[in-house]
C-alpha cells in the first residue's frame, strides 16, 4: 500500500476554554493531489495546516507526513520540506523580492549562483519576470503580485508538500481568477501534494482535485468535486447555495444538480 | 562673544583635547551600552515576565542624579574612584535604559505575520532573530542609541567633576570662577556636539528604515567618517600630556589657583605634571589621593581634621596642624608645611549694610538675623564646624532655614540682595570685587584652616625633587596675596596659568 503524503489519524486539538477545534479527526492526502478544504472562519482550517508542519502538536492522535509522525520529525527539517503560503503573505519588508524568494535556499546554504538561478526560474514561473521584479521591494507590489511572490517563496527548495492558507482571500475577483488559472498551470507541471484552505466554495472547486468541507472539527464531506456537489449534507448544500454562480470544473459540466 | 572667541583661540589646543575626550567618553560609553543593552533588550522581549522588573530597575538607575551616582561609585573597587573609568561606568549605566527600551519596543512591535512566516519557513530562533527580527527592529534600536548618545553628551559634562575631562571642565571652571565666558566656552561646543550626534544618528536611522540599495555604500561611508572622527578625537585627547605627578584640586577658584601653583612649582623642578583640577569636593580629592589617582593637592587643616578624619573641632592652629599631620602620616600621606594663609570661613555681609548698620562682628549680625535671610554652600550646612554650631555659638536666628546653593553663587546672591548673610572663604577675590565685608569671629568659633599641600608619601619618596619643590612654597602666600590672586582670576578673569606664572616669577 502506498504511503499517503499527509495523513491525520484520530487527531484531537483544542484551545483552552474553547470547543475542540479538531475532534477525532481523520484525513489523508495522496502524493500529487490538491486537497481544497472549505469551512467557515474559525472552523479550524489554519490549525489544521499548522499541525502538518509542526507549528502545533496534536493533543491526541498523530499526523504523518511522508509516513512519519510529526513528533518524530525534526521541526526545522519538516518545515523546510513543506512550503507554506500565508493568509497575509508575510513577505519580509526589509528584503528585496529576490531575497524574499531566496530565504529558504539561503537557510539551506545553497551556493550563490544556484540561489540566483533558482530565484529567476521561480519568478518567471509565477509570472513575475526576474528582470523586472528581482530588485523591487514588497511595498512596491500589488496584492496579487505579492501573493505570487509568496507562492514562489514557498516553492523555493522544491518541497514535496505545499500548505496554502487562504492564499487568494484578499484579492479582487479578476486577479483571483487569474491566479487560480496560474495555480492550475503550475500544479500541472510540479505535481506537489497541496492542502489549500479557503472559506470560498467556488475557490475550492476551482483548485481542488478533492474538496473537503470542515465543520466543528469534523470533515462532513471529502471527495472529488463531482461527488461533493451532489452531497446531501445540509452544510454542503448551504455552502453551495451561497455561491452566486458555481464555476464548475469541466468534469461536472452539465451534470444534474 | 568677542571674549568667547578670544578664549577659544587662546586655548585651542586644550579645547581640541577636551572635545576629543568628550567625544571619546560619549562614543565609548554609548558603544558599550549598546553592547549590553541590545542583548538585554532581546532577552527582555522574549521573556515578558522578566521585562517589567528589568525596565523598572533601569528606570530607577536613570533617575539617580549623576553627581550622586559618582558619589555612590567613589568607594567601589575597580569601577569607582576618580577619572575616566568611573565616568564611563556612570555614562554606560545611563545609556543602557533607552537602548533596552527601544530594543524591546522594536522587537515587540513587529508584524506577527512576518515572524510567523519566518518560523513556517523553517528558521531556527537564532536565524529568525538575525535575518528578520533584528533587521526590522534596527531603526527602533538606532533611535534608542541616538537618545542615549545625545543624553550622553550632556551627562559627560558632569564627568569633569571626577576628573574625567571633557568639555565639562570649562563649565565647572567657569562656574567656580563665576565667569560666563568660560562656562560658554564649554557649553557651546557641548551643545553643538549634541546637535551633530543627534543629526548624524537621525540620518543613519532614516537610511536604515528607507532600506534602499543606496545605503550599501552610504552607510559604510558614514561609518568610516565616524571612525575617522573618533580616531582624530583620541589623537587630540592623547595630546593632553600624561605627567609623572598628578596634581588635583577641589572645584573653586582658589583651589584651581593652588593646584596650578603646585603644578608649576613641580614643573619648575623638571618633573612633568598631569593636572586633575576641579574635582568634585573634599571627599573626592581625599579618595583620589588614597587610591593614587592624584599624588598631591592642597587641603586646609581644619577641613582635614573635621571633614576627612571626623575629629572634634579645635581652635589652636599648631595643635590642629600637628594632629592632622599625624593622622595623614598614619594613612600613608604627608602633610607639607603650611603655605602661609588661613582660609577660614568668612561670615560676609554687603558693604552697604555693614556701613549703614555699623556691623563689625558676627555678634552684630546675630542681632539683625531675625530680619535676614542666609545663604550657604552645601558643605557649610553639613559640616560639624559649619552652620549649626555657628548658630549656637552666636545665637543666630533666621526666620527661614538658610538657602542652600552652590558656594560660588552665594557671593552673587549676597551682592544681588537675594540673601543678607553668607559664609564665604576669607580669601575669596570676590569679597573685594563685590564690595563685601567680613565680620569678625570674636568668639573664635571657626577652627584654623591653614592651607598646606598633602601628598602621597610614596610619591615623595620616589621623587625627592618634588618634595623640595613643594617645601619651597611654604610660607610664601599671605592671606592678602591669596585674595589678590583670587581677585585676578575671579574678577579680572585673567588666565590662571598666567597668574601663577607671574606670582612665581616675583
Amino acid at each position: 500500500m502506498p504511503v499517503s503524503a499527509i495523513e491525520f489519524r484520530d487527531v484531537s486539538f483544542s484551545r483552552p476554554g474553547h470547543a475542540p477545534v479538531l475532534d477525532h479527526f481523520n484525513l489523508s492526502v495522496e502524493p500529487g493531489d490538491v486537497l481544497a478544504l472549505v469551512g467557515r472562519s474559525g472552523a479550524g482550517k489554519t490549525t489544521l495546516l499548522k499541525l502538518v508542519n509542526r507549528l502545533l502538536l496534536p493533543e491526541a492522535g498523530a499526523i504523518f507526513v511522508e509516513g512519519r509522525d510529526t513528533r518524530e520529525w525534526e521541526p526545522i527539517r519538516l518545515r523546510r520540506r513543506t512550503g507554506y503560503v500565508l493568509q497575509d503573505v508575510g513577505l519580509f519588508p526589509h528584503m528585496s523580492i529576490a531575497d524574499n524568494v531566496a530565504v529558504v535556499p539561503r537557510l539551506e546554504q545553497w551556493a550563490a549562483e544556484r540561489i540566483a538561478a533558482r530565484t529567476n526560474e521561480l519568478l518567471d514561473l509565477v509570472g513575475l519576470p526576474a528582470s523586472q521584479f528581482a530588485t523591487r521591494w514588497p511595498d512596491e507590489l500589488s496584492g496579487g503580485q505579492r501573493q505570487r511572490v509568496g507562492v514562489a517563496r514557498a516553492l523555493a527548495v522544491d518541497p514535496p508538500v505545499l500548505l496554502m492558507d487562504e492564499p487568494f482571500g484578499a484579492l479582487d475577483p479578476m486577479t483571483r481568477a487569474e491566479l487560480h488559472a496560474e495555480f492550475r498551470r503550475i500544479q500541472e507541471r510540479l505535481r506537489k501534494t497541496v492542502i489549500i484552505v479557503t472559506h470560498d466554495m467556488g475557490e475550492a472547486f476551482a483548485l481542488g482535485d478533492r474538496v473537503g468541507v470542515l465543520d466543528e472539527g469534523r470533515l462532513v464531506a471529502c471527495d472529488r468535486p463531482d461527488v461533493v456537489v451532489r452531497s446531501p449534507e445540509p452544510l454542503v448544500r448551504q455552502l453551495l447555495d451561497a455561491l452566486p454562480a458555481i464555476p464548475r470544473p469541466p468534469a461536472v459540466q452539465g451534470a444534474p444538480r | 562673544m568677542q571674549r568667547l572667541l578670544e578664549f577659544w583661540i587662546a586655548h585651542r589646543v586644550e579645547l581640541a583635547g577636551l572635545i576629543g575626550q568628550h567625544v571619546l567618553l560619549v562614543f565609548a560609553s554609548t558603544l558599550a551600552a549598546a553592547t549590553i543593552g541590545v542583548p538585554l533588550g532581546i532577552f527582555a522581549a522574549r521573556r515578558p515576565r522578566l521585562a517589567s522588573p528589568l525596565m523598572a530597575a533601569a528606570s530607577v538607575v536613570q533617575t539617580v542624579p549623576s553627581l550622586a551616582m559618582f558619589g555612590f561609585l567613589l568607594p567601589v573597587p575597580l569601577v569607582g574612584g576618580v577619572g575616566a573609568r568611573a565616568a564611563l561606568v556612570v555614562l554606560i549605566l545611563y545609556a543602557v535604559l533607552p537602548i533596552v527600551r527601544t530594543t524591546v519596543a522594536g522587537l515587540r512591535g513587529l508584524d506577527a505575520s512576518v515572524r510567523e512566516a519566518g518560523i513556517a519557513m523553517g528558521m531556527t530562533s537564532r536565524e529568525l532573530l538575525r535575518q528578520v527580527e533584528l533587521p526590522l527592529a534596527l531603526p527602533s534600536i538606532v533611535a534608542g542609541v541616538r537618545v542615549a548618545a545625545v543624553v550622553g553628551v550632556g551627562s559627560a559634562t558632569i564627568a569633569a567633576a571626577i576628573g574625567a575631562g571633557g568639555l565639562g571642565e570649562y563649565i565647572y571652571r567657569g562656574l567656580s570662577m563665576v565667569d560666563t565666558t568660560v562656562i560658554l566656552a564649554g557649553a557651546v561646543p557641548a551643545a553643538a556636539l549634541a546637535l551633530v550626534v543627534d543629526g548624524s544618528l537621525w540620518w543613519l536611522e532614516r537610511q536604515l528604515s528607507a532600506r534602499r540599495r543606496s545605503r550599501s555604500w552610504r552607510v559604510p561611508a558614514a561609518a568610516s567618517v565616524a571612525v575617522a572622527i573618533v580616531l582624530l578625537s583620541s589623537g587630540a585627547a592623547a595630546r593632553r600630556e600624561r605627567g609623572v605627578i598628578v596634581v588635583g584640586s577641589k572645584n573653586f577658584t582658589e583651589q584651581l589657583v593652588l593646584g596650578e601653583l603646585l603644578a608649576q612649582a613641580i614643573e619648575r623642578a623638571g618633573v612633568p605634571v598631569d593636572r586633575r583640577l576641579n574635582l568634585g569636593g573634599t571627599l573626592i580629592c581625599d579618595r583620589a589621593l588614597i587610591t593614587g589617582d592624584i599624588d598631591v593637592y592642597v587641603e586646609y587643616t581644619g577641613t582635614a581634621l573635621t571633614a576627612v578624619f571626623h575629629q572634634p573641632v579645635s581652635n589652636d592652629p599648631s595643635a590642629v596642624f600637628d594632629s592632622v599631620r599625624t593622622l595623614y602620616a598614619k594613612t600613608g600621606r604627608t602633610l607639607l608645611p603650611p603655605l602661609g594663609f588661613n582660609n577660614t570661613f568668612a561670615i560676609l555681609v554687603r558693604g552697604a549694610d555693614a556701613r549703614s548698620l555699623g556691623l563689625k562682628t558676627i555678634d552684630d549680625a546675630a542681632r539683625q538675623s531675625p530680619r535676614w535671610r542666609a545663604g550657604f554652600g552645601y558643605e557649610f550646612v553639613e559640616r560639624p564646624d559649619g552652620y549649626p554650631g555657628l548658630a549656637n555659638a552666636y545665637g543666630l536666628r533666621f526666620p527661614q532655614p538658610p538657602r542652600v546653593m552652590d558656594l560660588t553663587l552665594t557671593y552673587r546672591a549676597l551682592a544681588a540682595g537675594q540673601v543678607d548673610l553668607i559664609a564665604g572663604d576669607a580669601t575669596a577675590g570676590l569679597i573685594k570685587g563685590l564690595d563685601l565685608v567680613q565680620l569678625e569671629d570674636t568668639r573664635r568659633y571657626f577652627p584654623p584652616y591653614d592651607a598646606a599641600a598633602v601628598a602621597r608619601a610614596e610619591t615623595l619618596l620616589r621623587h625627592p625633587e618634588v618634595r623640595v619643590a613643594l617645601e619651597g612654597l611654604s610660607g610664601r602666600l599671605t592671606a592678602d596675596e591669596m585674595r589678590a590672586l583670587n581677585y585676578a582670576a575671579d574678577v579680572e578673569h585673567r588666565d590662571i596659568g598666567a597668574i601663577v606664572r607671574d606670582f612665581l616669577a616675583r
